[in-house]
């Protein structure tokens, strides 16, 4: 094969990182106000609005784009649909990356970070948010060990520690050539534990707001929430690796991989078909569309994302032109990608509804910074595992 | 043949899938409301807004002193809810209510936790820091909590407060009911010991609805015919009587659903005994044996 997932070994000091290290400079001075004048020094929150960008944004809209992590791993490894494997390592990357950083946003969000580890002793079952917070813990430990093979086809048998560490160079090859033996045989059950957990909590996240029917916009407020948010995740799943992997190969100047991703669309016809259906039957069913058209914010932001999110990009790969063109796939998959985000937005923020005190949010300049520095973060990690992990598929000759 | 096999495959998976979207046969969702709990009524058409209450209840559970305490005018200019400094406050309204000189009559309404008989923080809280007491309270427990304010939103009346500014270690702060009072023979809330006009009448919840039917019964014209709380969000340990519309003393129009209902009986239908999760791992399973079965073993990692 001329082409196989390699290392980039690209020179990592980009002017586009050193942009990323600034934004990841003010997110941390951000998160040390945080740490010490309290979350209400650097927040808009209030007690009428006790969940703002940061759990709408770093975790849920995070875990929404993680989503190519499952699906791909369902489509190449559970179904057989092995033309497809170039793009999971890629997706299980962005899972990885995604889920790490959800968890350090809940830090950062929740008022005792150092008790986050309570709720594997005090166990409230009937708690949405206790299942999804297992779910997230859990996958996130199948993420690393699914993660943990690329790790050891790197560094297996040439672990090679810099100065005082050198002396478990051994040990540390040891545990790779251990794990990579074992995991070898047993990948089969984290990978579709992956998927299960993925499912479980992917719709929970939307029974997060069944508990409050009176706070949420009865445009969002349905009974079928959960199948909503899974639906959702599921479709925006590989339009997600097409969004990445276009601008990871677009940035890193690699063959385009939209010949690989182009059947893709094919099935996201399909997904996002069902979730259109869903969310304009639902609005049938419960009678929601009288509020269309009352001009309100949170009505308008309602149709920018059923419109622009959804029925655009649908029709939009309806198209045979547009599914075999780079720039036509791109712009849909962003589409779809821009819909879902609003979508986890609109649900957190932008539809939830104070009953008694005056319903205005808008984060704080510091509030935005953490959420931009975390995702400048995640983005120079990714960049930094793609130069010295084989993740992208990349021709030999380039590596130098 | 290899097609109708595989045919058969899929079938079996929609089969499968089709089975789980069916919550099995289980029990409906049930109450978990005490059986005689504590509770407070408040009647509204006898409060002079004194804020003696407030002043009581800050005194009681270690509070800062009330805004402004002896002052009964201009802190009503400002409509206040209950924070991290004050479980209780009293507002003043002008609901369009003249006396017979043409004088707009002001009512005063207490807002305070409303110790719901279902409650949705307790439902919603992710380790149980909030729990619904058999005295009816709804209790907080800060060693067990993480901070994560889903209380907060989960709270139709919008009542927990959280320490914002305290940067490791925040606590939730709303009213107590005073447990460590009323969980003792005859003790009795700080707001309700210390109220002039009686207007906040501690007792058993049943037999407080006795005594506000036969308010409603014996003085008609005083007040409207409703008692908020009686079925509200499923009931609330604390109800109010008033002769101007609820709404307009901030007392919000609710469903007679308790909010956890949908919910929970959503997460138990599909999670207990985990048999979705595993039935789904079964099917997943079996599908990636049958699609995978004339390939190399599955990959040898690297996913």
């Amino acid at each position: 094969m001329a082409h196989a997932a390699r290392p980039l070994k690209r020179p990592l000091w980009t002017p586009g990182v050193l942009v990323m290290l600034v934004f990841m400079f003010a997110g941390a001075l951000a998160i040390i106000a945080r740490f010490t004048g309290g979350i209400g020094y650097v927040t808009n929150l209030t007690n009428a609005r006790p969940w703002g960008i940061w759990v709408g944004i770093d975790v849920a809209t995070g875990v929404a784009l993680a989503a190519g992590g499952f699906t791909t791993a369902a489509l190449a490894h559970i179904f057989g649909r092995h033309y497809y494997e170039p793009v999971t390592r890629p997706a299980l990357l962005t899972a990885v990356l995604g889920y790490t950083f959800v968890v350090i946003g809940l830090l950062v969000d929740i008022g005792r970070s150092w008790a986050i580890w309570k709720p594997m002793f005090y166990w409230n079952f009937n708690s949405v948010l206790f299942e999804v917070a297992m779910c997230v813990m859990i996958y996130l430990t199948v993420l690393y060990i699914e993660f943990l093979p690329i790790v050891a086809e790197q560094f297996k048998g040439r672990v090679n520690l810099p100065g005082i560490l050198s002396g478990l160079n051994r040990l540390v090859d040891g545990f790779l050539q251990t794990a990579d033996r074992i995991l070898g045989k047993v990948m089969w059950v984290f990978i579709i534990l992956g998927v299960v957990l993925s499912c479980m909590h992917q719709s929970s996240l939307g029974s997060l707001m069944l508990v409050a029917p009176t706070k949420l916009h009865p445009l969002w407020y349905t009974p079928i929430l959960p199948l909503m948010f899974l639906t959702s995740a599921i479709a925006v799943g590989y339009p997600m690796v097409v969004f990445e992997t276009t601008l990871a190969t677009a940035s890193f100047k690699l063959d385009s991989e939209v010949k690989i991703l182009a059947p893709l669309t094919k099935i996201t016809i399909f997904l996002l078909g069902f979730y259109l259906v869903l969310k304009i039957g639902d609005m049938g069913v419960r009678g929601t569309w009288i509020y269309l058209l009352d001009g309100t914010y949170q009505t308008n932001s309602f149709v920018a994302e059923l419109l622009f999110g959804v029925m655009v990009p649908w029709i939009m790969l309806l198209f045979k032109s547009v599914r075999q063109s780079a720039r036509g796939v791109f712009t849909a998959a962003a589409l779809i990608v821009g819909g879902v985000v609003l979508n986890r937005i609109n649900v957190f923020i932008v539809g939830y509804r104070s009953p008694l005190s005056e319903n205005g949010y808008f984060p704080a300049p510091s509030e935005i910074l953490v959420t931009l520095g975390l995702i400048a973060t995640l983005m120079f990690i990714y960049r930094v595992v793609v130069t010295y992990l084989p993740v992208l598929q990349a021709p030999k000759e380039v590596s130098s | 043949m290899q097609i109708t096999r595989r045919h058969f495959f899929r079938v079996m998976g929609v089969a499968g899938a089709s089975v789980a979207v069916r919550p099995p046969a289980g029990h409906a969702w049930q109450s978990k409301a005490p059986p005689d709990p504590y509770g407070c009524l408040v009647d509204l058409t006898r409060c002079v807004g004194c804020r003696k209450c407030e002043e009581a209840c800050a005194e009681v559970n270690c509070l800062p002193e009330p805004e402004r305490v002896n002052c009964q005018c201009t802190i009503f200019e400002k409509d206040r809810r209950p924070d991290h400094d004050a479980y209780t406050v009293v507002n003043r309204y002008y609901t369009g209510k003249v006396d017979e000189f043409d004088k707009p009559v002001p009512t005063f309404a207490k807002v305070q936790c409303m110790h719901c008989q279902d409650p949705a923080c307790v439902s919603a809280c992710i380790v149980g820091a909030l729990t619904k007491d058999e005295t009816g309270t709804v209790r907080y427990d800060v060693t067990k909590c993480i901070g994560c304010r889903y209380c907060m939103v989960a709270c139709p009346f919008e009542i927990p407060a959280y320490e914002y500014h305290d940067p490791i270690t925040p606590k939730v702060m709303k009213c107590t009911f005073c447990y460590d009072r009323i969980s003792k023979q005859g003790g009795v809330p700080g707001c309700a010991t210390i109220c002039p006009t009686e207007a906040i009448t501690f007792g058993r919840r049943d037999t407080l609805l006795e005594v506000a039917k036969q308010r409603l019964k014996n003085n008609p014209a005083r007040y409207l015919p409703h008692i908020y709380g009686e079925k509200e969000v499923g009931g609330t340990s604390w109800m109010y009587l008033s002769g101007v519309p609820f709404e307009q003393v901030n007392l919000p129009a609710l469903p007679e659903t308790p909010s956890p209902k949908l919910s929970e009986t959503v997460q138990h239908s599909l999670f207990t005994y985990l048999w979705s999760p595993i039935l789904l791992f079964g099917v997943l399973g079996g599908l990636m044996a049958w699609f995978n079965k004339n390939d190399n073993p599955p990959d040898k990692g690297g996913v």
